[in-house]
């Protein structure tokens, strides 16, 4: 017999939805010109990849020409922070001052820290033990250098929102540019960029059952931000290079689709993470990580007192269930994670860490194979801990 | 009637076997590569065996390879990569005037930042002169970037001499091959032009848009575009598009079948509808080398007294589809770059069109596109003949 699969990791990436993989198949097979090309195969490719720009506008409240199509979320991100802090000090003639969070993802925090070594200062935010970030904090940490703040929509790995509408506000009335890394939270909350006081938005498709390989940056219009490489000036010059047509489109499909799904897919997929949580708790020796109410409806993230991460989720694999112990990208070091350290848990407790995310396709069933699964794993891995106190 | 499409330098029509490779993996094999379960590791798997099938091409080490999201930014990777790294030694950067908008902007770039860049001029029929380019190397000369073949008129740059001169004249200096319009057209000898980094892409070789690699030497290190995750050993950064890899991988494993008897059916084509046209008593001047030095896949024509946009639009109207110069810049109405440096005058220059290749097409075809055009330029000479 087949043993069950089940997909826990939706917040590495999802699958991609059917209706997506229908609207992209054309631009694979006969549709396959090349948008810059003057003969109708290429104008056809244009005005697929620009319906698609209308299609990603509407869904987050932009205007077609403030949407720009990149790579992925990373890419979206460099552009965002690079882009800005180049424009930004060439126009000043000076290397400026930016505010960022300690739990930012790494296309976040990397490029931070680049940046920071090129000479411009940056400071990183410390977080409460929920994974908030202070408004307050944001302020106090201004100053008349400060040109821009990226803090993130929603974490990748504990899933705590983060006040965006608040300093966003904050950042308007300063006069200092606002950038948000919302690829976790693009499809799992309700963004509309017209009562979002938000400068950059950075978006990735295959987190919302879209392809991989393609991602978007929102600018607001008059936002000084400049490439981060040259070629034959596609995306208006903002993102050379050409267009991932198929990717695309199947990007603004599924956007189009988990906007529209969004309320629905909220109240069930909260229900599911509330009784994921409720039963996990239950276990005994397991603690919620993140926030306990403003979080991500599809996220859940605990520590196993006395359990490496790693065992267990080595563990659940060989059941079938796929699920991460950190972010997928950090998820091969071993180092605990950097979100968790910074939210003041200790070394052993971040190791042990579970994350699992919902998504669309997951039900009940789901959650009660992985509770049949985990518990006796739980207990064998109890046993061989040292440190467990209950152990014979 | 079905199309005729002659536009291959632009973009290629993916492979069957590719289309549905790719359709496979975006439904069924979904993971992230970076996730340690079971999905994540068949992800991985893709990516390695893409990875396999592109070094058997390039005759290189699996290791050397990095993926990016095309031959855009493999070429950008390359050249600011290089710069970035070694930027305290005052950096001396040189390339060509007819290079691909993605090589020359970014030297554009790194110019205005403050590298000394040199664009060198070419001959008539577009090759690089070598004594020029060893007049130009000097001691901070941190890179040298050409093509290999030249995307609007099929230059092939003799390689090995220029990485011959380069070495020889300064072995710390790098040598930049974009290879976008070359690969899996020529075969490739890196060891043997003594490169040092090589850009590819997958749209071009009948594979899906959004994938290229750049081929890196070992032991030379690059400044990466952007930081992220540990991808390509953090030099290319984000969760990988495993589709359209795997898709570029077997659309090289591919090719590398095809590659010696598919040079000779494209110069068969080339070769076909130059002379077709020639016999048929049509004003026609090829831009470039002659037909047999040139790549087998590339034809530029001038055909005098008629706008390149109008035979482009006419050849459309007949389901026929082929460019004005290169498709990243043809929405511009600027004669190009290329034309205009191998010093083309102005009848021939805004009367050029190219043609382009691919396993595709046949012969078929070709004398349907000749059929069309004799009789259109006749027409079009009438109207437009004052």
């Amino acid at each position: 017999m087949q043993k069950r699969q089940v997909y826990l990791d939706h917040g590495a990436t999802s699958p991609l939805r059917e209706e997506a993989f229908e609207a992209m198949l054309p631009y694979l097979q006969d549709k396959y010109g090349n948008p810059s090309s003057m003969h109708s195969s290429g104008r056809d490719a244009r005005h697929a990849v620009e319906r698609a720009r209308e299609q990603t506008a509407l869904a987050l409240g932009a205007e077609p020409d403030e949407i720009f199509f990149t790579s992925g979320g990373t890419e979206a991100n460099n552009i965002a922070i690079k882009g800005t802090a180049k424009r930004t000090a060439r126009a000043r003639k000076k290397k400026g001052h930016l505010v960022t969070s300690s739990v930012e993802h790494h296309a976040v925090l990397n490029v931070c820290k680049e940046l920071a070594d090129e000479g411009f200062q940056v400071t990183f935010l410390p977080v409460d033990r929920y994974g908030l970030v202070s408004v307050e904090s944001v302020k106090r940490a201004l100053t008349p250098e400060t040109f821009l703040i990226s803090i993130m929509t929603a974490n990748n790995e504990v899933g705590t929102i983060e006040p965006v509408a608040e300093i966003g506000a904050l950042a308007r009335e300063r006069g200092i540019l606002f950038h948000t890394d919302a690829v976790q939270a693009v499809g799992q909350l309700p963004i509309d960029l017209r009562d979002l006081k938000v400068d950059l938005l950075s978006l990735s498709a295959h987190k919302f059952n879209g392809p991989k390989g393609v991602g978007a940056l929102y600018v607001r219009r008059g936002t000084p931000v400049e490439p981060l490489y040259g070629g034959g000036g596609q995306e208006r010059g903002l993102r050379p290079g050409t267009e991932n047509v198929a990717g695309i489109i199947g990007l603004a499909r599924a956007l189009e689709l988990a906007v529209e799904e969004l309320p629905e897919k909220t109240r069930w997929l909260q229900a599911l993470r509330d009784r994921l949580i409720e039963g996990l708790l239950g276990m005994g020796d397991v603690v919620l990580n993140g926030h306990p109410s403003s979080r991500l409806p599809g996220n859940v993230n605990v520590s196993f007192n006395y359990i490496e991460g790693e065992a267990l989720l080595l563990g659940l694999d060989l059941e079938g269930i796929a699920a991460s112990s950190g972010s997928a990208c950090t998820s091969g070091s071993p180092e605990p994670s950097h979100v968790l350290l910074a939210m003041g848990l200790d070394h052993q407790i971040a190791r042990g860490s579970l994350r699992l995310t919902l998504g669309r396709g997951n039900s009940d069933a789901d959650v009660d194979y992985l509770f049949t699964v985990l518990s006796p794993l739980v207990k064998r891995l109890r046993k061989m801990s040292a440190l467990y106190p209950g152990q014979g | 009637m079905t199309e005729i499409y002659l536009d291959n330098s632009a973009t290629t029509r993916p492979f069957d076997e590719v289309i549905a490779l790719c359709s496979h993996i975006q439904r069924d094999n979904y993971g992230n590569p970076s996730s340690l379960h079971a999905r994540g590791i068949a992800a991985e798997k893709l990516l390695n065996e893409a990875r396999r099938n592109i070094a058997s091409l390039l005759q290189c080490r699996e290791d050397e390879l990095y993926f990016t999201s095309g031959g855009t930014e493999a070429n950008n990777l390359a050249l600011k990569g290089i710069a970035y790294r070694r930027q305290r030694r005052d950096g001396h950067i040189i390339t060509t005037q007819i290079e691909h908008p993605s090589v020359l902007n970014c030297c554009r770039r790194l110019e205005e930042e403050g590298f000394a860049v040199s664009f060198l001029p070419v001959d008539r029929q577009g090759y690089l002169d070598l004594d020029e380019l060893s007049r130009a190397i000097r001691d901070e000369t941190i890179l040298v970037s050409t093509s290999h073949v030249n995307n609007e008129i099929g230059t092939i740059q003799p390689v090995e001499k220029i990485g011959a001169i380069i070495k020889e004249l300064n072995p710390r200096t790098l040598y930049h091959i974009d290879g976008v319009q070359s690969f899996a057209k020529i075969p490739a000898s890196l060891q043997h032009w003594q490169a040092d980094l090589y850009s590819c892409s997958a749209h071009k070789i009948h594979g899906p848009k959004g994938a290229g690699a750049l081929w890196v030497r070992k032991g030379v290190s690059l400044q990466p575009l952007f930081q992220g995750g540990e991808q390509e050993k953090t030099l290319r950064p984000g969760t990988e598009n495993t589709a359209a890899i795997a898709g570029f991988g077997l659309a090289a494993r591919i090719n590398e079948t095809l590659l010696e008897d598919n040079a000779a059916q494209l110069y068969r084509l080339k070769e076909k509808l130059y002379r077709g046209l020639q016999q048929a008593g049509v004003e026609v001047y090829l831009n470039g080398p002659p037909l047999e030095q040139a790549a087998p896949h590339i034809l530029n024509l001038s055909f005098p007294g008629i706008k390149s946009e109008v035979l482009l639009h006419f050849l459309e109207e007949n389901e026929i589809y082929v460019s004005a110069g290169s498709a990243c810049h043809s929405r511009r109405p600027e004669p190009s770059h290329v034309l205009a440096a191998i010093g083309l005058d102005e009848s021939r220059l805004f009367s050029a069109l190219r043609f382009s290749f691919s396993s595709f097409n046949n012969l078929t075809e070709i004398n349907r596109v000749i059929e069309r055009i004799v009789p259109a330029i006749r027409e079009l000479k009438t109207y437009q003949g004052r």
